[in-house]
């Protein structure tokens, strides 16, 4: 009984085709796009009668139409034992820019930010940054040594770890180098290249302020040294103020272990501080007296200004936002009408106070209601109602942080940091709206 | 039988805790040992991993390295990424030069010309170098490459040996080129709501520039240039 109605899938797909034979060119590429995934799952859920002449009568799947999947009985649980978008969406994903690195394995890949929802990045999107690749680390062999200035030196394996008292905080970690790419003007004309260096998670794990009192720190120890198991061993020196804050020692992501491209088993996360300091792969942590000046905080995530001297130890991520609709991976597409203007606001200070909105390029501004929840250290969504008009329009967001700073135009960023220093451009971005409604990335003078 | 013999190990594990672990079952929250979680680090543990080298010298093993060592090594290991005289082969990185390049519009940034420290470039090439095969070369190895980049870039003789002692006594050109207190919020932008501006330029655009990967279908590899 059941046999009789299992077919091989490359039985749907041919039925399918020949279906489609009968169909105009138009009609025909739209159910190749929208029928033929849905002939596949139709045909693993088991249940496909009469499936071919319905397909043939109805192209589109729209009122009055009841659609196939009314009609039919759908996949089974655990079809996917660890679940998986729809095939619909295979587009959202990471994207790297091939000609900014010499190797895959020291290199970033982007968040698509015009699709994401909410603040929280699916773990399968949150951006990557290796520098020499992703290691693939054994929970078990894997092991935390902590040592230096300290009373007690220990080393925790993952199990240890798992048993001290934990929290759960979202926090955005983001790269210093985000939009580092467009101090000398516009390149990129995306929202992805240009601003997908940030994401946000639910990170659980345990304060490092608990495992310092843990192991004792010696009077003499003001620095605390974090490295990663990777091969780039990534170093960084943390002030033990920092330390002592709100770092925490992380295992989980958004409810499950860190995925390997954020550090399984265990990363440091440093809320509100440069991406690069947040180390994945965490293997080592040192007590000291003073920092060790590490390539990573002296040829690398230092700021050099136009007079050739450079600023380290710039750690803090400063106010930024971004208009993630439209972009110009989101045009416009209706033609002039009411839009919801929709956005991202950061800031390694705290909180976002507010966000400003100008569909004028900065002539005006206009007060941006913000998106519960507003949470320290992490993203937070605005939004604005806009009916354009249909001309031009160059569209702005600003945003102000809990200490009162205000985010800066390119201009004046420029006019203190030069165009070299690669890190922290936090600047406002336009976009430009044209009149067909697409979306381009732009600089004003 | 059973029961009585469970029994007695749970007995012998609550007296033995009693007895001999006072300290971390009884040091309170907060103080160190409060959970007892993990295994004491030995020095030969700590040894192992603990591979740090500060600008003061402190991490530095013994052994020692000359430029002469360091050339051979360098073209085994290195110059087939980093070019022959540290020039960089396509996008990987230069490791010389850039002399006085740092306030030019185009700076280059260099071991030679940005790094402030020598004992970064012991550090560096020891924790990550070669690329494809880090932690691989011996002591000595890195002393004698640290040794030749740094003659590279004419900042030591050719008969320059690099050890824990002559390392720390290396000053680089750039040392005071840095500063280590972040200055900022060093823009002031004030929250303006109306009249704002007179006129609005847009000085560039990213459209028609070609540069963009696309963001729709798979992943775009083609796009080099
Ligand atoms: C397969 C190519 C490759 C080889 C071989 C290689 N490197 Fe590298 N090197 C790189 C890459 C890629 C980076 C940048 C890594 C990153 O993203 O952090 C780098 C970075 C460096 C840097 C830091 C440059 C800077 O300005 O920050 C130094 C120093 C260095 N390498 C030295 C060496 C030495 C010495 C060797 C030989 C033992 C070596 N490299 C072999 C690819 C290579």
């Amino acid at each position: 009984m059941f046999g009789k109605l299992r077919r091989p899938s490359q039985d749907v797909a041919k039925i399918a085709l020949e279906e489609s034979d009968r169909l105009s060119s138009t009609e025909r590429r739209q159910f190749l796009r929208n029928g033929l995934f849905t002939a596949g799952s139709v045909m693993v859920g088991g249940t496909f009668a009469g499936l071919s002449a319905k397909v043939g009568a109805a192209a589109t799947q729209y009122p009055p139409e009841v659609p196939l999947w009314t009609r039919s009985l759908g996949a089974g649980v655990v079809t996917n034992p660890y679940g998986m978008p729809s095939p619909y969406e295979k587009g959202v994903i990471r994207r790297n820019v091939p000609w900014l690195t010499a190797e895959k394995t020291s290199s970033v890949s982007f968040s698509p930010l015009q699709h994401l929802k909410g603040i929280i990045t699916p773990n399968g999107l949150f951006f990557e940054r290796h520098h020499a690749g992703r290691p693939e680390v054994d929970p078990q062999q894997h092991r935390l040594m902590i040592h230096g200035l300290v009373e007690r030196p220990i080393i925790l394996s993952m199990d240890d770890l798992q048993r001290f008292p934990s929290v759960s905080q979202i926090h955005f970690i983001e790269c210093p180098a985000n939009g580092g790419m467009e101090w000398r003007g516009a390149q990129l004309n995306s929202l992805q290249f240009l601003h997908g260096m940030v994401s946000c998670a639910e990170w659980t794990g345990v304060r490092l302020s608990t495992l310092m009192q843990e192991v004792g720190i010696k009077p003499e120890g003001k620095w605390v040294l974090a490295e990663g198991a990777d091969g780039a061993a990534m170093t960084r020196s943390i002030p033990l103020e920092k330390v002592m804050d709100d770092v925490i020692v992380a295992y989980a992501q958004n409810g499950e272990a860190l995925r390997p491209e954020q550090g399984y088993p265990v990363r440091l996360v440093v809320p509100g501080w440069e991406g690069n300091t947040n180390v994945k792969w965490l293997r080592r942590l040192e007590v000291g007296d003073k920092p060790w000046m590490q390539r990573e905080e002296t040829s690398k995530y230092t700021d050099l200004l136009a007079d050739g001297t450079a600023r380290g130890f710039t750690w803090v991520m400063d106010a930024k936002s971004v208009i993630t609709s439209p972009c110009p991976e989101m045009p416009l597409r209706g033609g002039k009408g009411i839009y919801q203007i929709e956005g991202l606001a950061w800031t390694g200070q705290g909180k976002v106070k507010a966000v400003d909105v100008s569909t004028d390029g900065g002539r005006s501004w206009q007060q941006a209601p913000l998106r519960e929840p507003v949470m320290s250290k992490s993203l937070t969504r605005f939004a604005l109602e806009w009916n354009w008009d249909g001309n031009p329009a160059l569209i702005q967001s600003r945003v102000i942080d809990e200490t009162g700073y205000v985010q800066p135009t390119l201009t004046q960023l420029k006019a203190v940091r030069g165009t070299n220093s690669i890190y922290h451009k936090n600047a406002i971005q336009t976009w430009q709206i044209n009149a067909d409604g697409s979306v381009d990335n732009v600089q004003l003078g | 039988m059973f029961n009585l013999a469970k029994l007695s190990r749970v007995l012998v594990g609550v007296c033995s805790g009693f007895v001999f672990s006072a300290m971390p079952l009884l040091a309170t929250a907060g103080s160190p040992g409060h959970y007892g979680y993990g295994e004491t680090a030995t020095k030969a543990q700590i040894a192992g991993w603990d591979i740090d080298v500060r600008p003061d010298g402190k991490g530095l093993p013994e052994g020692s390295g000359s430029v002469d060592d360091g050339l051979k090594v360098f073209e085994t290991y290195c110059s087939s990424c980093h070019g022959a005289f540290g020039e960089g082969m396509g996008r990987y990185p230069k490791l010389a030069g850039g002399d006085g390049s740092l306030a030019d519009d185009r700076p280059e940034k260099t071991v030679g010309s940005y790094w402030p420290y020598a004992s970064t470039l012991w550090d560096y090439i020891h924790r990550a170098m070669p690329f494809f095969a880090p932690q691989s070369l011996t002591d000595d190895q890195v002393y004698a490459l640290t040794a030749y980049v740094l003659n590279l870039n004419y900042i030591v003789d050719g008969d320059f040996v690099a050890n824990r002692d002559t390392l720390p006594k290396v000053e680089m050109p750039n040392r005071d080129g840095f500063t280590w207190q972040d200055p900022r919020p060093d823009t002031h932008n004030v929250r303006c709501m109306h009249d704002c501006k007179d006129e609005v330029t847009v000085s560039d655009s990213a459209a028609g520039k070609n540069l963009t990967p696309s963001t729709t279908g798979p992943l775009d590899e083609g796009l080099t240039e």
